[in-house]
């Protein structure tokens, strides 16, 4: 298990696929969670491993890629619903959730990454 | 024969592309434009909990939703035309609801930053004539605007600055990004540390120093480097994204960057801009703002507009289950929201406007699919630096624009209101 601060935020994938939302490629394009190599390896995860994210908000099953993006100890999550079983959703009296910079741990997993469907039922 | 078009997806809202009806096929957009102008799955026919029915009877069933609600939440308007936020605005004053839009979830914390310090802006055709310093600072336009640096911020050919080589680009970041890879200067900070990293630029540039030899993970060298920069440029322009309003610090963190901004303006000229995402997303904080005064989080549940985010913003009403209905144009609230916000929209009825299907559409009891603006229907958006651009309609269709039905809709809410 490793600790982070986990961030989300469009792509250029997210992008294309945001007005599909039901398809398979909107779900490859959101449902991962990159990490930083170094998190990687300690984590000893391959292609195809998939991770819990845990934070004080909720938690989620998402595939794990490795980024040469990110430094250490933060990871990426694209914008969209797995993220948001993450995040913090107060405002602050801003309207806005604090979609970025939540604290999480990370551990490899063995359970299935919902489908977008199956994800909306669980809430 | 492929004609000129204007895109509706980002707000940059580009008006060189060009689309060719009988091949159904777009030229020049990036991938973002390209996937927005193809073919793709559609709402097929409006529906009622699932079941198709008539344009006519969908609405019916909204306008009672509407009516019969104590206080609907009217989300969306993103991606839709001025012509029906218009209509959206005036419809929530009757219904007596609470009009929110995705600024609130995106770039709203710096309308409250601009309420505080007002914001030293430009047009995006003066940022691409002048700047010679271009910095970005928590936005990422190769993914998520990716023919901005072209037209406009790194690469454009403009009246001054000819091309890539006049210009210096700089990105602060907590990502080596894409856009980072193609910058002169990479300024990589921690989650969380973009208030500090301005005071710290704010000091420095005023001359003061700083006794400490980081701050959110930049070296004081690379501060001093970077404060330099901006002192010496001749038109320098930061135009900052979701890392900025999203992370801790919020509207604060666009506040203290606008009071840089000003301090720079002592030196030499400088400005700041949001990297707004959706085609008509300004339109959406605009027309409210010329119809009743706000932008955003507007509630008229006493019959006159009152405006208060940490109240009336669609997260906060969801979270506090203080709406009994909601209506969903041109936005995804159940993909884009937090689960605590989404919990209650499972429970309300929904009324959805849309021409896609979406995660919104799964929860939705009233279905309303509309017509496409920029290919199927035209209206007026406002790009990203707020210039009106007429965006065309080159197809038929047999959808109906959300200007119709809203029209359609509030004629209805008047009627059963007995107005
Ligand atoms: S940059 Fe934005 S407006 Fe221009 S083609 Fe791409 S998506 Fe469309």
């Amino acid at each position: 298990m490793i600790e982070v601060e986990v961030i989300s935020g469009r792509t250029l994938d997210q992008g294309a696929t945001v007005e599909e939302k039901l398809t398979d490629e909107y779900f490859k394009a959101v449902n991962y969670c990159e990490l930083n190599e170094e998190d990687y390896n300690t984590l000893g995860l391959a292609e195809g491993d998939r991770v819990k994210v845990k934070t004080e908000f909720g938690e989620v099953v998402v595939f794990a890629k490795k980024s040469d993006e990110l430094p250490k100890g933060v990871a990426f999550i694209p914008m969209g619903p797995y993220a948001n079983q993450i995040i913090d959703p107060s405002t602050d009296s801003t309207g806005m959730p604090q979609y970025k910079g939540i604290k999480a741990t990370i551990e490899k997993t063995d359970e299935k990454v919902l489908s977008v469907k199956e994800l909306l039922e669980v809430i | 024969m492929a004609q000129k078009v204007i895109c509706t997806f980002c707000g940059s809202v580009c008006d060189d592309v060009e689309f060719d009806v009988e091949e159904f096929k777009p030229k020049k957009f990036c991938k973002l434009g390209r996937s927005k102008f193809s073919k793709k799955e559609r709402i097929k026919a409006p529906m009622i909990d699932g079941k198709e029915v008539s344009y006519e009877e969908a609405i019916q069933k909204a306008a009672e939703i509407l009516v019969n609600a104590k206080k609907p939440l009217l989300y969306g308007w993103a991606s839709t035309a001025n012509e029906a936020i218009r209509l959206g605005v005036i419809l929530t004053e009757k219904v007596r609801g609470v009009y929110d839009q995705c600024a609130s979830v995106c770039h709203a914390p710096g309308t409250l930053a601009v309420i505080e310090e007002g914001i030293p802006g430009a047009s995006l055709g003066a940022i691409k004539n002048r700047a010679d310093l271009v910095i970005f600072w928590g936005s990422n336009p190769m993914e998520a605007h990716p023919r901005h640096p072209l037209r406009y911020s790194m690469s454009a050919k403009g009246l001054l600055i000819k091309g890539r080589n006049d210009r210096k680009v700089v990105v602060v970041d907590v990502r080596k990004t894409k856009t980072a890879k193609k910058a002169d200067v990479f300024v990589q900070i921690k989650p969380g540390y973009d208030y500090p990293v301005i005071s710290a630029l704010r000091a420095l540039i005023k001359g003061e120093d700083i006794d400490v030899d980081e701050v959110g993970g930049v070296s004081k060298e690379q501060l001093k480097e970077l404060a330099e920069m901006m002192k010496n440029a001749k038109y320098g322009v930061i135009f900052y994204g979701l890392g900025v309003t999203q992370s801790r610090g919020r509207d604060r963190n666009i506040e203290n960057a606008v009071k840089l901004i000003q301090l720079l303006n002592r030196y030499t000229r400088f400005v700041i801009w949001p990297m707004r995402g959706h085609y008509n997303v300004v339109g959406s904080g605009e027309v409210p703002a010329w119809e009743v005064g706000y932008q955003y989080a507007i509630d008229f549940s006493r019959g006159y507009p009152r405006f208060s985010p940490a109240e009336f913003s669609a997260n906060e009403v969801l979270q506090r289950e203080d709406c009994d209905a909601a209506l969903v144009i041109a936005a995804d609230p159940v993909a884009h929201f937090p689960k605590e916000s989404v919990k209650h929209l499972k429970k309300i009825p929904v009324i959805q406007i849309d021409p896609f299907p979406n995660m919104t559409t799964l929860v939705a009891n009233v279905v309303i699919p509309s017509a496409v603006y920029g290919l199927e229907a035209e209206g007026t958006a406002y790009r990203m630096d707020g210039i009106p651009l007429r965006v065309k309609k080159v197809i038929d269709t047999e959808y109906w624009s959300d200007e119709k039905i809203l029209e359609e809709l509030l004629k209805k809410v008047v009627e059963l209101r007995g107005e």
